[in-house]
Parts: structure tokens; C-alpha cells; sequence
């Protein structure tokens, strides 16, 4: 039974993004620990990445300045084994197809079992190249994250059929960051995935107030914030802890 | 060759975010449909010989051969295209693909900025809209490539995330694609990114060595031994090299940038100094660091300084089929002057490249050998540059 299962079971789950070692690991480290006490039921923990093509400019900038400040993947693994002994919620990590490669699948995922990490989130991994992961993933428990996107189409229930942990529904086209507007027919793609799947979803890309994350929570399984809160900690540095415990406990209330 | 999974050997795939997948899948069908349509086909040739001034030429390097002593040496001469360039002939199968696709508006990535103006061109021959990611460090070095962009039309967006350099204009490009999809084609500049583009992208560029083959059998009666062409992405080599993969006894080499050596953190020479990894959407070789952290590259030539390099090139490496040598930006330099001096062509930075191994390798084969070297592009663009290389306070 996946971890990931409990992050659903208290009602619309809210998913916070926090990009690693910005402004530093330590703040991460309360960053984490604040949203957890504040309601939320699953961390997405983002390994940064040099050319991370899937985010806009805000997580962008939280990657460069995370690796400018020396941060690594094995750094990461300690972090996770420190914020293991305080908080039980499910964690994923967030990360690009060549950080999980250049260190070996293998050793990667099975560290990720060892650690207390239950899936993995590569955007640039699609349905059709993930067989190169998925059977690592499943020896050792890590749940292979799947993603759908507003030109899934087609392809909606083919991935759903084979999805583990939750589903990623992208709100909208184009890359991570806070939109004022989404404007998908999101309803549409729920409806083929679950019937396809028991597996829940939740939707992200563009959340950033309570009323969006009321809505996309109402038509799915709960809502996926990142860039909203990755301003924070680029707004607030080492302070931005308390800042993100307030944000999550206030997008909790509305779900 | 390309397998069923847009595989070379174990190389290429398509690590790309979902939002793209049906956008490269309708590519990839539509590109199935009009490769071999007479129709589409004749349209392009027309295009590449009445447009670009296709064939170019094969210019046998008298003086250079006599000058290095052994091997005869022949000049693709690709900077004659339209343009400038090899880009050309890309560009135009791509956005002739892309408007038989319905679609309205073309972008594309660009180092030096030879595929934007190539893309440039192309667009505003169609009648398409035409938006260029170019590295912010780039439109410096290349300030008239920029101009000339929008004298075609275009618009050049200058791109500040990362290194600013032509890694950055692709990931800011599939960022763009990724937001606009349905009237936009990525025009992809080489032989690189996911499946399809680095199949699409060979076979327009095949054309270079279906020619030399036509070209060498008339003048000379036979295959050459050696065929050679820098490598960035490594468009004008694939090309250069495609129709000649299974002719077992032509040796193929293929030319890096060094930059400053490769035993410095100045360089692009990816072959040399890569490890396997998934980047841009696909699988080779990329200079990263031990985390798989991409590395910010060096050479002096932009269209050369990137990263990676394409699947194919990565999977005949893997076999031997092809060779991969490492050229410094001194080698390269020289290699620039001596052509213009030599032959009177000046040649494209990135070309000078393959020109520089020529130098080293020539003189050591025997007279009755025939070497080709791929000129890819016009060096004009780059006079200003090596002239400041050479401490001469030049500007465009």
C-alpha cells in the first residue's frame, strides 16, 4: 500500500512544492516541517536542476540559486533523513529525468526507499519513455508519478489506466507559475480518469490563491502549489518559514 | 538509422514534458505522410535549387592540397547556400512541413545565429510568423544577425535564464512550445531534441552528402576515403555524413570544439568530454557534472557551443562507425586565416573547425587519397570576432 494513498484520506489534499536549498537547506528543512503542522498532506520536494524546462521563471530562479548555494542530491538525501525523524506526511521528490540518471536509477530509487521518499515526480519523463524507471520504481516502492496535460486528449485514459500514488493534472498549457486565470475544461479530463482509475488526482500549475485551490479541489482530488509558495522563500529568505505555514494553513481552510 | 522508438542504438527517445507529446506525435505522423509525397518533395527541391542554390558546389582545394601535401582535398562548399549556410536546408523542409500542417507561426532557437536567420528567412518566404529564442550573450556577439532577424520580420526574444548562451534559447524555445501549440511548429535548429526532429532534421540535411556522392563519382570515379564536418549539434555532419554511413571504407570524422582544450572547463567537445544523459529530450552525451547538473560550455564559435550532441552522432560513436575529434579555439583560428589566404573562402568559425583537423590529418595520407570537408557556412559573420581574438579593436 503506498504512503501516498494517506495524503488523501483527510479530505481535498493540498500538495506544497518546495525547491531545495533555496535560500538554504536548513530553511527548507522548517519550510517543510511549517507546512506539515499547517495542513499539508504531501510535500513535492524539487531537486534543483541546472536547465529545468518545465518551470517559469520563479522556480527557476529558486534552481539557480539553490545550486549556486552548493546544494546536491546528496545533500537532499540528508535532508530528508533529518525531516524524516519529525514529520510522518508523505514526500515525493521533484526532479528532472538526468539527475535521477547520472546518479544510477537504481541507487537513486532505492535511496528514495531507504529515506522515506514515496514517489518521484520527471516532468520530462512521459508515458511513453517510462518503462526505463517504472520497474526500478516498483521494486522499492516509490510510486512513478504520471502527469496529464491539457493536450493529453487522446491519451488520458492510457495513462490513468497505468498511473501509481496520484495523478499530476496540468491546469494549463506552458510552464510552472501563478496565473490569474485557468481556463482548461479540467472537469473533462477528471471525468476519463476516473473512469479509468481509482488512483486519486490532484491539479497544479497556476494555483496560488485560496479561491483557485477551492476550485480545482472541488472538480478533483486537491490542488498542487509551488510557485506561490517558492516566492515566499525568495521573498522572505531565511524568515519565510512562519510566511509559509501561514499561506498553507489559509489555502487548507478554503479546500 | 532510426528504430521503431526514435532510437540510434540506445540513444535519442523523447524525454519531453507530456503537455508536448501530441504536438511531436501529429509532427511525427505528418512527417510520415509527406517524406516521400512526390508532391511535397518536388515543391522542396524546387525551393532547395531555385531558392537556396542547391547543388552547391565541390571545389577541389587545389593549393591547399599541393600546400599539405598528401591527401586531395575537396570543399562542400555549403556557405554558398542562401543564407549562408547549411541551416537552409533544414528550414526549408521544416516550415514547408509545418505549413502543410496548417500551421501559422514558426519558432525557433539560435547560437550563432544562422538557424534564426535561416528560420527567419523561411517564414517570411511562406508568409509565417516567426519568433527567435537567441541567448542575450549571443545577440551581443551577434549583433547583426540580430538586425538582420528583424529585418526579415522576425522577433528575437534574448534569453537571461542560465548561461544565456544557445542551451538556454532551446530550453526557453520548448518552454514557448510548450504554451503555444496549435498554431506553432518548433523549428528546430539541429540534429538534437526528441524524436522526431533528430530524424527530420538528417534527412533534410542528407542532401549534403547525396551531392558530394554524385559530385565525387563524376569527377573523381569513386568514393572519397575521408569525409569531415564540425560537429555542434552536429546538423551539417549528419548530413554530411548520412549517405555515406554504409559505404564501410569512407572513413567519417567528425570535428568538436575544444574551446580552450579539452583538458580545461572551457570547452564543448562533448564526445571528449561528456557522459551519458538525458537532456533537451533525448539521450547522449552531455558535458554535466557528477550530479547530472548541465555544464556551462565554452568555445569561440556559438553555433558549436553547446552542450550535447545529437543521438545519431552519439550512437555512431558507440559503434566506430564515425570519429570525433577535439579542435581548440587556436587550432580553429588558424585554420580560419590559412582557408581565407589559401583558397580565398573565408569560412564560418564553426566550419574552420573541421578545416583545422584537415591540416593536421592531410599530409599524412598518401596523394592518391581524397579527403571532403564540409564548409557549413560563411565566415563574414565572424570576422569581427577573430579579429578581436587576434587583439585588433574591431566592432560591427
Amino acid at each position: 500500500m503506498s504512503n501516498i494513498k494517506k495524503a488523501f484520506e483527510n479530505g481535498k489534499a493540498f500538495i506544497a512544492f518546495i525547491t531545495c536549498g533555496d535560500p538554504d537547506l536548513e530553511t527548507t528543512k522548517k519550510a517543510v516541517i511549517e507546512a506539515c503542522n499547517n495542513g499539508a498532506d504531501l510535500i513535492e520536494l524539487g531537486i534543483p536542476f541546472s536547465d529545468p524546462t518545465a518551470e517559469g521563471p520563479v522556480i527557476q530562479g529558486a534552481n539557480v540559486r539553490a545550486l549556486a548555494g552548493g546544494v546536491t542530491t546528496d545533500k537532499i538525501f540528508d535532508l530528508v533523513i533529518d525531516l524524516r525523524k519529525e514529520v510522518s506526511t508523505p514526500m515525493v521528490f521533484m526532479t528532472y529525468v538526468n539527475v535521477v540518471f547520472s546518479y544510477g536509477a537504481e541507487r537513486f530509487i532505492s535511496k528514495c526507499k531507504e529515506i522515506g521518499i514515496d514517489g518521484l515526480i520527471l516532468p520530462d519523463l512521459p508515458f511513453e519513455e517510462k518503462d526505463e524507471f517504472e520497474p526500478v520504481c516498483e521494486k522499492y516502492d516509490v510510486d512513478l508519478i504520471s502527469l496529464i496535460a491539457p493536450t493529453s486528449e487522446n491519451r488520458i485514459a492510457m495513462i490513468a489506466k497505468e498511473a501509481k500514488g496520484f495523478i499530476y493534472i496540468v491546469s494549463s498549457l506552458g510552464v510552472t507559475g501563478t496565473r490569474s486565470e485557468i481556463k482548461t475544461d479540467l472537469e473533462s479530463i477528471v471525468k476519463v480518469v476516473r473512469e479509468n482509475t481509482d488512483v486519486p488526482c490532484a491539479i497544479g500549475f497556476g494555483i496560488s490563491t485560496p479561491e483557485q485551490a477551492a476550485k480545482m479541489s472541488a472538480v478533483s482530488d486537491g490542488a498542487i502549489v509551488g510557485s506561490a509558495i517558492v516566492k515566499l522563500l525568495e521573498k522572505y529568505g531565511k524568515d519565510a518559514p512562519k510566511y509559509v505555514g501561514e499561506y498553507v494553513h489559509s489555502m487548507k481552510a478554503a479546500m | 538509422m532510426t528504430n521503431m522508438n526514435g532510437r540510434f542504438g540506445i540513444h535519442g527517445g523523447q524525454y519531453i514534458p507530456e503537455t508536448l507529446m501530441n504536438a511531436v506525435i501529429e509532427l511525427e505522423k505528418a512527417y510520415n505522410r509527406y517524406k516521400n509525397d512526390e508532391q511535397f518533395n518536388k515543391e522542396l527541391q524546387t525551393l532547395f535549387n531555385e531558392y537556396a542554390g542547391r547543388p552547391s558546389r565541390l571545389y577541389y582545394a587545389e593549393k591547399m592540397t599541393k600546400d599539405l601535401g598528401g591527401a586531395k582535398i575537396y570543399l562542400k562548399r555549403e556557405d554558398l547556400n542562401h543564407t549562408g549556410s547549411h541551416k537552409i536546408n533544414n528550414v526549408l523542409g521544416q516550415a514547408l512541413l509545418a505549413k502543410k500542417m496548417g500551421k501559422t507561426r514558426l519558432i525557433a532557437e539560435t547560437g550563432a545565429g544562422q538557424h534564426g536567420v535561416a528560420t527567419a528567412t523561411a517564414a517570411a518566404l511562406m508568409g509565417m510568423e516567426c519568433v527567435v529564442f537567441m541567448g542575450k550573450e549571443d545577440t551581443e556577439r551577434q549583433a547583426l544577425n540580430v538586425y538582420r532577424m528583424r529585418l526579415l520580420g522576425a522577433e528575437v526574444i534574448p534569453v537571461t535564464s542560465g548561461t544565456a548562451t544557445l542551451k538556454d534559447a532551446v530550453s526557453e524555445a520548448m518552454r514557448e512550445w510548450t504554451s503555444r501549440i496549435d498554431d506553432t511548429h518548433y523549428c528546430l535548429g539541429s540534429v538534437m531534441g526528441p524524436h522526431p526532429f533528430p530524424t527530420i532534421v538528417r534527412d533534410f540535411q542528407s542532401v549534403i552528402s547525396k551531392e558530394i556522392k554524385e559530385q565525387i563519382l563524376e569527377k573523381e570515379g569513386r568514393l572519397p576515403d575521408v569525409v569531415m564536418a564540425c560537429v555542434g549539434g552536429g546538423s551539417n555532419a549528419i548530413g554530411t555524413f548520412y549517405n555515406f554511413i554504409e559505404d564501410k571504407d569512407v572513413r567519417l570524422i567528425g570535428c568538436e570544439a575544444a574551446g580552450r582544450g579539452i583538458d580545461t572547463f572551457e570547452t564543448a567537445a562533448t564526445i571528449n568530454t561528456g557522459k551519458l544523459g538525458v537532456f533537451h529530450g533525448m539521450k547522449s552525451y552531455f558535458c554535466q557534472d557528477e550530479y547530472g547538473q548541465i555544464a556551462p560550455v565554452y568555445s569561440i564559435s556559438a553555433g558549436l557551443d553547446y552542450p550535447g550532441i545529437g543521438p545519431e552522432h552519439a550512437n555512431l560513436h558507440d559503434t566506430g562507425r564515425a570519429e570525433y575529434v577535439a579542435v581548440t579555439d587556436d587550432e580553429a583560428v588558424n585554420a580560419f586565416e590559412y582557408l581565407s589566404k589559401t583558397e580565398g573562402i573565408i569560412p564560418a568559425i564553426e566550419s574552420a573547425h573541421a578545416v583545422a583537423h584537415a591540416m593536421k590529418i592531410a599530409g599524412t595520407m598518401d596523394k592518391d587519397k581524397i579527403m571532403v570537408i564540409t564548409i557549413s557556412g560563411r565566415g563574414d559573420k565572424d570576422c569581427a570576432a577573430i579579429a578581436r581574438y587576434r587583439g585588433e579593436d574591431i566592432h560591427e
